[in-house]
């Protein structure tokens, strides 16, 4: 599904700042992978690099989506073959509607994959059955995209649009931050329902508290901007018990 | 630097110099006398001047020369006419010029219209308390040698009073023919008490024109008056509305703007009652060369009045935008709340916007603010719409129109504000 091999990056205006450094992960599909990894080892640049953001040179190395260089892509295009971003910080936009947003984005989709686009009424029938589930109500659909939502209502509408987009693979940004343990159980309801053997999960997060909800079939400890441990579930715990201070300290002997 | 007293001699010059030749239109009593007392304004006066202070972000000479310069008709061709939806009383002008075989017959139950140009030929009419009056109240604190010159000189335009609630919307339509036509347009409405209406406005009055509305409203009257300037690329217009608020009165007024090469919109607001509430907007959207001026005065002359001004522009390719506004809280008017906002978003780096915001307050307890901001479109949103499969043009339209929803929202109607919104952006979507 993705494949992502000695992947280098620097900031766009000060090619000093190296962020990736020879990043490599290869994902199947259906496989849920857990980044961890201490502030600053890079995971957010991964998960900006790889869905197109801004501000970010590649050096060296190269990501494939199915086979397809996801680098070479714009941003929306990357989202239409199939890659989800939930952002860590959802992005407040006054005047857009929600729903506006929602269907633009899933028509918009559809048409660059040569797919007929939704009637208001098919579309409005599918929302309302997916916002229910995530207990998201119609005034919050109706509102401007994220404008006044708490952080749990930011998060879960982030992983409507997930629903409603129905990517391939999706890349989950400490989507756990901000969220208290009721919120976080909502939200990983979502993701767990979207789990299937064709869809493929990247999830990245500082603690282990979200893989108890979010079960992973791999863990990968990040660090200076490439992968230093790959495991099982139990590094987690391993990170979890012992913080990453003796991982690192193994990584660097 | 060149001395005030020799500044007034050349405006005074060009004053002149517009007037040689020109005779004032024949007519009856009332509109002689206040053409006269027009006339002798703009002589005293003289034309506006780039080095006024008031006209120091616009350049006056293409509205203030004696000729023309032709203004070619952009091919409207594939753009729908607006509220042609809209159950109205539709009034056409071509060129400035009254059309009665396009128009509708000018009857609204409750409401009386005339054509300036019939109604300045009797000895006495309705509208001689308005006409020329509320131009003359303007001229201070700052003169708008402009409207004096209309006052003086205009022989088009409706004069309407309304003495109920109008059953439905009049609809003043603007249609261009020649490319050097110039037209002076000078409007009167008076909504007595409790009377209601809405008024409609849309297209380029002409080539050049010089439009003023002068709007009386009684106790309790509400105007609803929302105007679409056309998209129109070439032509140049200076606009004046003066409005006069009784006790409980409402004006909203909302301005849509697409190109043209010029556009100066004077707005002047008096709320002489307690308990008046005036809402000013307007959305331009400029594209090359494009220049843009809203200049609004607001004057609260009495207790607990409320007046919003919401300004939002779009501008890109080198598109200037002007925004100066003034809210003037007189000693008179406590508990006044007044608010004013402009902002602008600009598409390049070689566009610009200007502000000038102003308070001055007598009145001690009052709540006043007035913000006014200039920037591009937000990077994060703009990645975020991508980022969930928006194409790039898409995202930035989205954005654009969000950005303008602000000012549209201050429309009540919400099926005019759908078409405005609709008009714009099947607008913006012409010119990627």
């Amino acid at each position: 599904m993705l494949n992502i091999n000695n992947l280098h990056a620097e900031l766009e205006e000060d090619s000093e700042v190296k962020i990736l450094k020879g990043f490599s992960l290869t994902i199947n599909p259906g496989e849920v992978h857990a980044i961890m990894g201490p502030n600053g080892s890079g995971k957010s640049t991964l998960s900006y690099v790889l869905s197109g953001r801004d501000g970010y040179a590649v050096t060296e190395g190269g990501a494939t989506l199915e086979g397809v260089d996801l680098l070479e892509m714009e941003p929306e295009e990357r989202a239409a073959s199939g890659l989800f971003l939930a952002f860590q910080y959802p992005v407040e936009i006054p005047g857009v509607g929600n729903m506006t947003f929602l269907r633009t984005a899933v028509n918009a989709q559809r048409k660059a994959r040569g797919e007929a686009e939704l009637s208001a009424g098919e579309f409005l029938k599918v929302v309302r059955a997916k916002a229910n589930e995530l207990q998201i109500d119609a005034d919050m659909l109706k509102r401007p995209v994220n404008v006044g939502f708490s952080g749990g209502e930011k998060k879960r509408n982030e992983i409507l649009q997930m629903a409603m987009l129905e990517p391939k693979m999706c890349i989950l940004d400490e989507t756990d931050s901000g969220l208290d343990v009721d919120a976080m159980k909502l939200v990983s309801d979502g993701v767990n329902a979207l789990r299937d053997a064709g869809r493929s999960f990247l999830v990245i997060t500082h603690y282990q508290r979200l893989l108890n909800h979010i079960k992973p079939d791999f863990v990968h400890i990040m660090s200076d901007g490439r992968i230093i441990k790959s495991g099982g579930p139990e590094l987690a715990l391993e990170v979890e018990e012992n913080g990453y201070t003796d991982l690192l300290a193994e990584a660097a002997a | 630097m060149i001395p005030r007293a020799k500044l007034v001699q050349q405006k005074r010059d060009a004053a002149v110099t517009w007037l040689d030749g020109r005779a004032l239109p024949e007519g009856g009593v009332w509109a002689t006398k206040a053409r006269k007392a027009a006339e002798d304004r703009l002589r005293d006066m003289g034309m506006p001047s780039k080095r006024d202070e008031y006209w120091r972000y616009t350049d006056p000479r293409r509205l203030t020369e004696s000729t023309v310069q032709p203004a070619v008709l952009h091919d409207t061709g594939d753009a729908l006419p607006l509220f042609d939806r809209v159950d109205r009383v539709k009034l056409v002008f071509v060129d400035g010029v009254f059309d009665a075989e396009a128009s509708d017959a000018p009857e609204l139950a409750g409401a009386e219209i005339s054509q300036l140009r019939d109604a300045a030929r009797s000895d006495l009419h309705w509208a001689r308390d308005i006409y020329g009056v509320l131009e003359a109240r303007g001229q201070t604190p700052i003169s708008r040698p402009l409207a004096s010159l209309n006052t003086a000189f205009a022989t088009n335009g409706v004069l309407i009073r309304v003495a109920g609630k109008a059953p439905r919307p009049l609809a003043l339509i603007y249609r261009r023919s020649q490319d050097t036509a110039d037209a002076l347009m000078h409007h009167v409405i008076r909504l007595d008490a409790g009377a209601e209406l809405t008024l409609l406005e849309d297209g380029p009055v002409a080539a050049r024109y010089n439009q003023v509305t002068e709007i009386d409203l009684g106790e309790g009257a509400v105007l609803n008056h929302i105007r679409a300037q056309g998209r129109d690329h070439e032509r140049v217009g200076a606009t004046h509305l003066f409005a006069r608020l009784g006790a409980k009165a409402q004006l909203k007024s909302f301005t849509l703007s697409a190109n043209g090469a010029l556009t100066r919109n004077e707005a002047v607001i008096w709320l002489d009652g307690s308990d008046g509430t005036a809402h000013i907007a307007g959305a331009c959207v400029g594209d090359g060369a494009f220049h843009h001026d809203d200049t609004v005065f607001v004057n609260h002359a009495a207790p607990r009045c409320e007046s919003r001004q919401v300004y939002k522009k779009v501008l890109r390719h080198g598109a200037v935008g002007v925004f100066q506004g003034k809210i003037l809280v007189d000693q008179i008017a406590q508990l006044t709340d007044g608010y004013q906002i402009s902002q602008s978003l600009l598409l390049n780096e070689d566009a610009q916007f200007l502000a000038k915001p102003e308070l001055e307050i007598y009145a001690d307890d009052v709540k006043c603010s007035h913000g006014s901001t200039s920037g591009e479109i937000d990077a994060n949103q703009f990645f975020y719409l991508r980022a969930r499969g928006v194409p790039e043009a898409q995202a930035r339209m989205l954005l654009v129109l969000a950005f303008l929803a602000e000012a549209l929202d201050e429309i009540d109607d919400h099926a005019l504000a759908a078409e405005l919104r609709d008009h714009l952006e099947a607008w913006l979507n012409r010119r990627t």
